[in-house]
């Protein structure tokens, strides 16, 4: 399922000449809705769930979501990048929450 | 931001390049080609030719968790070759396994230095150790630290332009066509050798989630990964090995994810329902839960169609710090796998994980499938060279390994450039017609507007491969008249390819991602039909020659499309035994 893009938070990386998201897509999926001036995945069945948009999401307005087809609503896992390691933070569907700080690159 | 589609070829743009070496697909090999390449002569021009953005391009996209294929202090060459072999079935490349096996850990080492963190053992200066040739990496951002070296190194990097065949100069190759899937020019690269390095072949064969809403790339492997690399090799006249090799593996059910991670990393046997030790029991003489990769594929169908399935591992002996331990694997492989669970709201030390198979690929990373190459990884065509999941002829090389034989293709491809003395001119005519072949579909859409959208062509090659040759709704088995059904119907849906349309430039890359698929899955069936025997079952189960029949197909099966007439041609090659010992034990 593609990331759901929160509308108040994405600003269609406007200094950019792409969004950053459709810029990093494996899968050419995200890309602005010229209109709203928005990210959106044109393709929804197609996304891979990767999450390389969400990664590099300068505003955290990028969530995944699982297809239904494969969990149940509202679990949330949610990455948060920074130098040398990144955070995730998961919540499941009892609302039991885990944090995980993995290093992603040598200092 | 989208440009529009052209209406007329007269629009489209043309761009004329000349590079001294020409990578296609910036992956995980293709990138180490590159590196490899300026490393050895940094005069060299390189220019690599990537569908997506190199940042996160190929089977890396989300990371990865472990090296499965690294020498540790005191194995040997011999060793793995021994293990690669048995778990293969007894049929590879010895002499390409040898020569990979002998640059294995290069890459491995060279990433850490570039900043990749890889786990150490708690008491010593070595790597620690996950199965036999596994060690742990932290690698969701590896494609990252990768990118940045292949920048630093000088190379030239196309971003978002797809390939769609090679040029030629007779049967040598000088480079490559392709289109920009943001700019909509065309893309002309001559180039005085090339490597193909663009990932296996996904999405030849139906996925069993595809019927959910969005669920249609719930793919073990990199849906984006088309089989364009085998496809072009295949219209120019490439000789391949193997595809009846598929991989087809035991996967965590639904998600469709990686289980090495928890079976060989945390030892959880797999169980069926009646939590029977099905590997562990029955077949303790194939070496048990590390038994060869196609028999650990084939189990849970088998129990399954034995009315013992679901099959799971048991995750329930963990400790709870194993149990994080293991979720941030998954977090730096496929992190959406540590959402499904939190989605099925699943204590795993109550539940185990359930298990299935997955749809299958044809990805010469695993398997042997691919382009029929020497030890220099040159393949059967002048001036192109294949590494990675393209090259054939030695599984289980993973990513430690489809980085070493990027470095060899580039070694093979600069001996090619040095020796080169013959000039060669781009044909403009056969440029004009690849043109012509790239745009049609967007020119059928201006002047008729109707046609077949790429997704439905796709949707029906999947569902014909799914049912008439072995894909997972029938438990990987096939026979004779069902591959000659799915044939006769390919080669209609082939012959259909004329009416694609494409509204969009990502439409456009549809189109010829499933014209790709296409000619692989045609050349698929052909090698699935001419091994008439059961080598590996779960990988090539017939049921109609349900044995093994070594007088007659221990060899590989190789094949040859003639360009010109569009007959494909198989015919076997002997397979040759370099490592002395029991080929199917380790």
């Amino acid at each position: 399922m593609p990331p759901r893009v929160n509308k108040e938070k994405c600003d269609g990386c406007k200094a950019e000449h792409e969004p950053l998201c459709e810029q990093i897509c494996p899968g050419d999926l995200m890309t602005l809705n010229p209109e709203t001036r928005k990210a959106y995945c044109r393709s929804t069945r197609d996304c891979w769930d990767c999450m390389s948009c969400v990664k590099i999401c300068p505003q955290g307005a990028l969530e995944t979501k699982l297809p239904y087809q494969l969990g149940y609503y509202p679990a949330k896992l949610i990455p948060l990048m920074g130098t040398n390691k990144i955070t995730w933070t998961c919540i499941d569907i009892n609302g039991k929450v885990e944090r995980f700080v993995i290093k992603t690159r040598n200092d | 931001m989208a440009t529009k589609l052209p209406t007329s070829l007269a629009e489209v743009q043309e761009v004329m390049l000349e590079t001294d070496l020409l990578v296609i697909g910036a992956g995980n090999s293709g990138c180490f080609a590159a590196i490899e390449a300026k490393k050895l002569n940094p005069n060299l021009k390189v220019t690599l030719m990537e569908k997506a953005h190199i940042d996160r391009s190929g089977c890396l996209a989300a990371g990865m968790d472990a090296i499965n294929t690294y020498l540790k202090k005191g194995r040997t060459i011999e060793e793995f070759v021994r293990w690669s072999r048995s778990q293969a079935g007894g049929l590879i490349r010895e002499d390409l396994a040898v020569s990979l096996a002998e640059i294995l850990n290069q890459p491995t080492e060279q990433w850490e230095e570039w900043g990749l963190p890889i786990d150490y053992e708690e008491d010593g200066d070595e790597y620690h150790t996950r199965g036999k040739w596994d060690i742990t990496i932290k690698g969701s951002e590896m494609k990252v630290i990768l990118a940045e070296k292949v920048r630093e190194h000088g190379c030239e990097i196309l971003n978002r332009v797809v390939a769609t065949n090679y040029l030629t100069d007779g049967n040598r190759v000088i480079g490559a066509v392709g289109f920009g899937v943001r700019d909509g020019k065309l893309y002309v690269v001559k180039a005085k050798a090339t490597v193909v390095s663009t990932g296996g072949a996904a999405g030849i064969y139906k996925p069993y989630q595809a019927d959910g809403v969005d669920s249609h790339h719930y793919l073990w492997y990199c849906p984006f990964n088309v089989g364009t690399g085998y496809a072009i090799g295949i219209r120019a006249g490439a000789e391949m090995t193997t595809f009846e090799m598929r991989w087809c593996a035991t996967r965590t059910k639904d998600f469709n994810g990686p289980i090495d991670t928890i079976s060989v990393g945390y030892k959880t046997p797999m169980i069926n329902a009646k939590g029977e030790k099905v590997l562990e029991e029955r077949y303790a003489h194939l070496g048990g839960d590390a038994a060869p990769r196609f028999i650990r594929a084939n189990v849970p169908m088998e129990e399954w169609q034995a009315g013992r399935g679901p099959c799971y591992v048991d995750t329930r002996g963990m400790t709870p710090e194993q149990i994080r331990d293991m979720k941030i694997d998954y977090l730096n492989e496929r992190p959406s796998f540590v959402l499904f669970l939190a989605a099925r709201g699943q204590d795993i030390r109550q539940e185990p994980i359930e298990i299935y198979g997955n749809d299958p690929y044809i990805v010469g990373g695993h398997t042997a499938s691919g382009y029929w190459v020497d030890r220099k990884r040159a393949t059967t065509l002048p001036g192109l060279f294949a590494s990675g999941d393209v090259a054939g002829g030695t599984p289980n090389k993973f990513v430690g390994g489809c980085a070493a034989e990027g470095m060899l293709a580039a070694r093979g491809a600069l001996e090619y450039i040095n020796r080169l003395n013959s000039p060669t001119k781009v044909n403009s005519e056969q440029v004009a017609v690849e043109k012509a072949r790239i745009f049609a579909p967007a020119l059928r859409q201006t002047s008729e507007g109707d046609g077949l959208i790429p997704k439905e062509v796709e949707e029906r090659m999947q569902r014909l491969m799914d049912e008439y040759a072995g894909g997972i709704h029938q438990f990987f088995r096939m026979n004779k008249e069902g591959l000659e059904y799915a044939l006769k119907h390919l080669r209609l849906l082939k012959d259909q390819t004329k009416y694609l349309i494409a509204r969009d430039l990502h439409e456009l890359m549809e189109a010829h991602e499933v014209v790709d698929r296409l000619d692989v899955a045609e050349v698929l069936i052909h090698h699935l039909l001419y091994r008439e025997e059961t080598r590996w079952p779960g990988w090539q189960t017939r049921t109609d020659f349900p044995s093994r029949n070594d007088e007659k197909f221990d060899c590989f099966v190789n094949s040859r499309r003639n360009p010109e007439t569009g007959e494909i041609e198989v015919f076997s090659r002997p397979y040759e035994q370099v490592v002395p010992g029991d080929r199917y034990r380790p």
